[in-house]
């Protein structure tokens, strides 16, 4: 394993970013399952966005302590009372159609297209009053309020541009340039022969002196999970993003030769595995037995077999990589008698409770498994339910599970990626990812309120610290890990992770040494 | 009744089958949990319900369930086959995308199996008893036992890992842009794995079932005669004992022909071969209704079709039936 020694070469990399990159050469990627579709405007799944991270753009882009990095913005300013944000765009970008692209498209992006397709961003959008275009490099966005997160939007995945001289005007879903996208981003699509491959070729005329270094990418299909181990065994592809592989083959290809890496990149997303607990009914709806849950998981040994001692234990509704993150909490550390105690004190009856294990692979599966033992060593009957993923979605937007497993995004900040698991106005029924948990807590929503758009950081954290005590004390989910997807790639390949969402937009810096 | 006749009774019959085969698959398929707007607010990580509700429009999905049916039924009348919401194409496109695909991989397998059984099989038959004939069954009977996945997995691991001989999977050599004999090379060498995985099992059908065929005819009272009135061995072989043996085999032949389009989906996964069984599977898990609808379709109607070829070829073979 190399990925400390990578780690630090990649910072050596970002600090001295004079150190000569070799052009050329072409990269061939892993990306599972194939994509719907690449307009990213339109869908925001992994593999949409690991592809379409390289062909669409945002203003900004953020580094791996979340910091944000100029993207189409070059510069950007936040008045003092974070009621005004001004982007000045890079001059002379161009769509890959040739024609350029001006602070209109972002008007366009922001404020037709997305707050019409993009859910996630909506929620968002709700802060902002006006998105003005004042000249064609300059773009202002004035808000009803402060919101502290809103600087952590602009990231391709969350707010990517789209061209407004395609799309304006038109049925945004059904639109035939859905196929062939046009971006602002270091490379253009050429070709998709679907089962089989994606081809990006270098945008000749990329803004950036000399960037992209690669000629082509290839993104490869490659539908079983055995067989891309197997590909990057031969040669075939020189990447594995994170998850693309089963766990158990990682140890076996990191160890070979020429084989780096790095469980960065993923900051921005902080996949944070938890199981929602169903606060309805069943014996889930009981505080005493949703802690007993806690205490009877051993987490660690989760960590350390199944997901090969990636990840960390998550000890609350924050990851840890995520801003505001506090540790002064309880800590739920493996306890079979105390577990046993808190049981009898629910008056816990031996009535089954449903485990809904995310239909995603192998390791879930296992997991599930594993809480069963757990479960059963405390004395708490458990079935394991078995779905595919659209079963799964189903389940548990109808809310029928008693434990069901998942992962979250944080997006970096709590009140994008943290709060909407446990605000009581985000309970609807048929809706999947929401507060699907069904925990209400007037206290709790108020302070989610007040913190989003707490005036500085400082009152922001205070708010976010007593959140997560009362929530961590509350247990409406069971958190788990803190899910870390190591990137593999041959060492040769440099500078592909630098931010904090990885490779989905790291093919801009990439290079090849020769 | 005479052959004309006989293949358009058939074709009508065909034709109200395919129309029920595709009534029950519209109301199988809807019954099953979840719907393709769920799907895909799922892999988004995040839905709110106007999201769901502008999913569900688009898709048509908002109208009540016989409303749907009607249109899908009316469209595939006239050889419609709707639009695929998820892939953002018309289903037949998506189909004749990926049936050459498809038909290369399970052609080959098919012609292979079949071949190489029939020969092994008459070959087992002469030496019965004798050490080739064991060495033959022997080989037949672990084809036959063993599970298609783990064949393509051991093909894998010794084929292309330790012996680098051929490439683990894939349809070509992806940007190689290879053109003429080169090409043809390259598509030959991708082809062999999967086909061979793919047609081992029928062609330890076929040996087993040749071998036993071609033995029985042998003892018959026709093939005396023949040896009576002097006809060389080849001779009887060929034209008498084969003739007479190859219609078990027929039958056989006809069924695994069916499964043509639709009984590759393990192989293509495996080799990431970009045929029609893996866009029916990933149809299938994205409750991609139309398109899964239509692959069913067109492997239903294959199937139907080479039940009829099969009873053309009993005609010709024995002109008796």
């Amino acid at each position: 394993m190399k990925n400390l020694f990578t780690a630090s070469l990649l910072s050596l990399g970002l600090a001295f970013p004079a150190m000569a990159q070799d052009a050329g050469g072409r990269l061939d990627i892993v990306v599972q399952p194939e994509p719907p579709s690449l307009m990213l405007g339109l869908v925001q799944n992994g593999p949409t966005q690991l592809v379409a991270g390289d062909i669409y753009e945002s203003l900004l882009r953020y580094d791996t302590d979340l910091n944000p990095q100029p993207s189409l913005a070059k510069s950007w300013e936040i008045s003092d009372d974070g009621m005004t944000y001004t982007f000045n765009l890079h001059e002379g970008v161009t769509w890959h159609d040739g024609e350029p692209f001006t602070s209109e498209d972002v008007v366009f992006s922001v404020d037709t297209f997305l707050r019409e397709t993009h859910a996630r961003l909506r929620v968002s959008l709700q802060h902002v009053d006006t998105i003005t275009a004042p000249d064609d490099h300059t773009v202002v966005f004035k808000m009803k309020n402060p919101f502290g997160p809103f600087i952590g939007v602009f990231e391709a995945g969350t707010m990517p541009m789209v061209p407004k001289h395609i799309y304006e005007g038109t049925d945004f879903a059904n639109n035939p340039a859905n196929n062939t996208p046009i971006g602002t981003g270091p490379f253009k699509f050429k070709e998709w022969q679907k089962g089989s491959y994606i081809h990006l070729v270098k945008n000749e005329d990329y803004y950036l002196d000399g960037q992209p270094y690669l000629d082509e990418v290839y993104y490869r299909v490659i539908p079983d999970a055995a067989s891309r181990a197997v590909a990057f065994e031969n040669g075939e592809v020189d990447v594995l993003p994170g998850g693309s592989v089963e766990n158990w083959d990682v140890k076996r290809l990191t160890e070979m030769d020429n084989v780096c890496s790095t469980g960065k990149g993923w900051e921005y997303f902080a996949p944070h595995a938890m199981a929602w607990m169903n606060n309805r009914e069943g014996p889930t709806a009981n505080k005493n037995f949703r802690k007993a849950v806690m205490y009877a998981m051993d987490r660690e040994f989760v960590r350390d077999v199944i997901w090969n001692g990636f990840g960390k234990v998550a000890t609350s509704p924050v990851s840890s990589k995520t801003n505001f993150y506090t540790d002064d909490t309880i800590m739920y550390d493996q306890d079979v008698e105390k577990a046993k105690e808190l049981l009898a004190e629910a008056g816990y009856d031996g009535e089954p409770v449903r485990i809904l294990p995310l239909p995603y692979g192998e390791t879930w599966q296992r997991w599930a498994e594993a809480m069963k033992q757990n479960l059963k060593e405390v004395g708490i009957n458990s079935e394991v339910v078995a779905t595919d993923v659209a079963g799964w979605n189903q389940k548990q937007a109808e809310w029928d599970f008693d434990i069901a497993f998942t992962y979250l995004y944080q997006y970096g900040d709590p009140a994008l990626g943290v709060a909407r698991s446990y605000l009581s106005s985000n309970i609807a029924k048929g809706s999947p990812w929401n507060n699907v948990a069904g925990y209400a807590n007037e206290e709790v929503d108020a302070m989610f309120a007040e913190a989003a758009v707490a005036p500085t950081t400082e009152a922001r954290q205070e708010i976010y610290t007593e959140i997560q005590k009362q929530l961590v004390d509350d247990v409406p989910v069971a958190w788990l890990l803190e899910i870390e997807f190591p990137t593999i790639y041959r060492c040769d390949v440099q500078d592909l992770v630098t931010t904090a969402i990885g490779v989905n937009d790291g093919l801009r810096d990439a290079w090849i040494k020769q | 009744m005479t052959l004309a006749a006989a293949i358009f009774g058939r074709a009508a019959k065909a034709v109200t089958t395919l129309l029920l085969i595709v009534i029950l698959n519209f109301f199988l398929i809807h019954a099953a949990p979840g719907d393709p707007a769920m799907v895909m607010a799922g892999e988004a990580g995040a839905a709110d319900e106007q999201f769901i509700q502008q999913l569900r429009e688009q898709f048509g999905l908002d109208q009540p369930l016989y409303v749907q049916f009607w249109n899908y039924v009316s469209g595939v009348v006239q050889l419609d086959l709707g639009y695929s919401y998820r892939q953002q194409m018309p289903v037949l496109d998506l189909i004749l995308d990926r049936l050459p695909a498809t038909l290369l991989l399970t052609m080959t397998a098919f012609g292979m199996s079949l071949l190489l059984g029939i020969v092994f099989g008459m070959a087992a038959a002469a030496r019965q008893g004798k050490w080739g004939d064991t060495a033959i069954t022997s080989m037949a009977l672990l084809f036959y036992a063993t599970p298609l996945f783990w064949v393509a997995l051991m093909a894998v691991v010794l084929f292309s890992v330790k012996l680098g001989w051929f490439p683990a999977f894939g349809y070509e050599s992806v940007g190689a842009e290879f053109t003429g004999l080169d090409m043809v090379l390259d598509r030959l060498k991708h082809l062999f794995l999967p086909a061979l995985t793919l047609g081992l099992f029928f062609m330890a059908i076929y040996v087993r079932m040749t071998r036993s065929s071609v033995l029985e005819v042998s003892q018959m009272d026709f093939v005396k005669t023949a040896r009576a009135k002097g006809l060389a061995e080849g001779t009887i072989r060929r034209r008498h004992i084969l003739r007479n043996a190859l219609l078990p085999v027929v039958t056989l032949a006809g069924l695994q022909a069916g499964q043509l389009v639709g009984g590759a989906v393990l192989t293509e996964t495996v080799f990431a071969w970009p045929g029609i069984g893996r866009l029916m599977f990933e149809s299938l898990t994205a409750r991609d209704y139309n398109t899964l609808l239509g692959v069913f379709l067109v492997s239903a109607a294959m199937v139907i079709a080479f039940n009829i070829i099969t009873d053309i070829v009993y005609r010709l073979i024995d002109p008796r039936i």
